[in-house]
């Protein structure tokens, strides 16, 4: 706030008595602000509501290469939970998402509570664990597709090395080309959860801490029993962030493995794009992204709901 | 947050320090080394990444991949190189941008200094769509692009993230509005200054820091964003991250890495300046968009 806004401030109780009677002016000035921003809300409205409804009308309908408004109820859904691909998305995302939380926290965690310790050259580092996350998906994807691609990458460069026998085609491999969806995504995300555990311990009071200490407690200690439960909204954060993320990822998928080799990679985002754009199975697309909205809500709506509850016990 | 010190109490003695230099350096390493791969092997033959090792400093350092990952390799069908798709970004990401920094900025403005009963629940309901997965609207939004006209355009797209940017860029206003002390736009209301002179001459001015973070966070988001990229353009109309994914997989016979990572370095460029020159805001805006989300 500038000088000038507080002076505005105390001019108040002066002008107080200049109040004008209502007219034109004064209705227009009741009427503007909703005006304003009825566009924006009329756009979600239509945009993000209206159009979740079609889907989900569109999930209930035969619809194939086009949109078929007949309704025929659930049809899609039991064909969905039917098809192998979908089971085969929906176990990737249950691999993918918990190592993906699990190593970005610990990593997060980690590497907080390390610069935390008076680090010099903290502003160095911080910046350097964070800039994966200004990055796309598709160009992370495309990069680590060639470090894990054996001809020219790890592999390759570990042989060169003179390490002949060292193999690591994991990308190759049908069984554990999930698992290199992992790498490259723990790679961009982990600095993110760093900076969210970072600002949780910066929000500590060192008092608490400092009294700790005095009455004999162990660094390992005084972590485990006073600073790590303190952590509890940052751990929360983190996990809505990183959940839904998981849920919704879809470009690191396919420039990394493009859902293969064969469907090995495949996620409910992929499955959902390739069902209804490239399959003319729309009423089977339209129920896995109900499927996924589903999910997402589930973590997202008790999350937002705490928040602004416990925005307005505060006040 | 300002009342506590930004370091913490723990004391530690020297061997455990040394090691948590050791740890932090190694994991600095492991975040700059893909990078630092990606733009070596850009500046190689193709040869020295073939047979030779990836992690190793070009014998011959050239820029022929940068101008072909620029001007002549080929996307999909035609050998344009990346220069028109990252035209198509530049002329996406601009309208974009502007148009829902300032409608966020007029949403927040409304929602906490002019509310009105229910307007927590417009709140609600826009902070809620920044966070569903965009394939619940993707097919309605499909025919809508084809019923009025712009499908397969680069203006379509603008319209889509102007959409779906609306939720986050109005969160931003509102969260930093809300702590805008409301007696000064009463006392400026009393005063007889309007809507619009209010927001102009009172809370404009000092909305520096969060429009930084707003425009940061939408260049980052629309420049990056591939699902609608993907399903909405056309070949004309494609941003640089589809074109790029197609530069990857659309090479046929002896694929041209150098040219492939040059693309890459090229597609992350403009996000990576704007982070280096203000990751300070890029920090803020993804933590709003996180923490307070």
């Amino acid at each position: 706030m500038t000088i000038q806004d507080a002076g505005r401030g105390r001019r108040r109780p002066g002008t107080a008595a200049v109040y004008a009677a209502p007219g034109m002016r004064e209705r227009l000035q009741t009427w503007l602000p909703k005006l304003v921003l009825s566009p924006s809300f009329a756009a979600i409205l239509i945009f993000v509501y209206g159009f979740i409804l079609f889907t989900g009308y569109l999930s209930l309908t035969p619809s194939r290469l086009l949109p078929n408004l007949e309704l025929e109820g659930f049809d899609n859904y039991v064909t969905l939970w039917g098809l192998p691909n979908w089971w085969t998305a929906i176990t990737n995302l249950a691999i993918f998402g918990s190592l993906y939380i699990i190593i970005c926290t610990v990593i997060g965690l980690g590497l907080a509570i390390l610069l935390d310790q008076k680090i010099r050259g903290e502003g160095v580092l911080r910046p350097i664990f964070l800039y994966p996350m200004a990055l796309s998906f598709i160009v992370t994807g495309t990069a680590w597709k060639w470090f894990l691609d054996p001809g020219i990458g790890i592999e390759h460069v570990v042989q060169t090395w003179g390490w002949e026998s060292f193999e690591f085609g994991w990308i190759k491999d049908r069984d554990m080309a999930i698992y290199t969806v992992v790498i490259a995504a723990v790679w961009q995300s982990s600095g993110f959860v760093m900076a969210m555990f970072l600002a949780g311990l910066r929000g500590i009071d060192n008092e608490i801490i400092k009294a700790a200490q005095i009455d004999g407690a162990s660094n390992f200690r005084l972590y485990r029993k006073i600073i790590l439960p303190q952590l509890r909204p940052a751990f929360l954060s983190a996990f809505v962030v990183l959940a839904h993320l998981a849920i919704k990822s879809y470009d690191l998928v396919v420039a990394l493995t493009n859902g293969g080799p064969g469907r090995a990679t495949e996620l409910p985002a992929t499955f959902m794009y390739s069902y209804t754009f490239s399959r003319n199975q729309m009423g089977v697309g339209a129920a896995s992204a109900v499927i996924m909205l589903i999910m997402i809500a589930s973590v997202i709506v008790p999350y937002i709901y705490a928040e602004v509850r416990g925005g307005r016990d505060v006040r | 947050m300002s009342a506590s010190s930004p370091d913490s109490a723990i004391r530690l003695n020297r061997g455990v320090r040394a090691l948590i230099y050791a740890v932090l350096i190694f994991f600095a390493v492991y975040y700059l080394l893909p990078l630092l791969i990606m733009l070596v092997n850009s500046l190689k033959p193709l040869d020295e990444i073939t047979g030779g090792n990836m992690i190793a400093l070009p014998q011959e350092w050239t820029i022929e991949p940068w101008l072909a990952a620029w001007s002549t390799a080929q996307i999909g069908v035609q050998p344009t190189g990346l220069a028109p798709y990252f035209i198509n970004s530049i002329v996406m990401v601009v309208p974009a941008v502007l148009i829902s920094t300032v409608l966020g900025a007029l949403n927040g403005y409304v929602l906490t200094k002019w509310k009105f009963p229910g307007h927590s629940i417009v709140f609600g309901m826009m902070l809620l769509a920044c966070f569903i997965p965009f394939q619940i609207v993707l097919i309605p939004m499909a025919r809508i692009l084809g019923l009025i006209g712009l499908a397969g355009t680069v203006p379509g797209l603008v319209l889509v993230h102007v959409v779906y940017g609306l939720g986050f860029t109005t969160l931003f206003f509102r969260n930093y509005y809300n702590a805008f002390p409301t007696e000064l736009v009463k006392a400026a209301q009393i005063d007889g200054a309007g809507f619009f002179r209010i927001f102009f001459k009172i809370l404009l001015p000092s909305s520096g820091p969060i429009i930084v973070v707003t425009v940061i966070w939408q260049f980052t988001n629309v420049w990056n964003d591939f699902l609608f990229g993907a399903s909405f353009a056309d070949a004309d109309s494609q941003p640089m991250t589809v074109a790029l994914n197609n530069l990857v997989s659309s090479s046929t016979g002896e694929r041209p890495y150098n040219v492939h990572f040059a693309g890459a370095v090229i597609a992350a460029l403009p996000t990576l300046i704007v982070y280096i020159v203000s990751g300070r805001y890029f920090v803020r805006g993804l933590m709003a968009g996180a923490v307070k989300g």
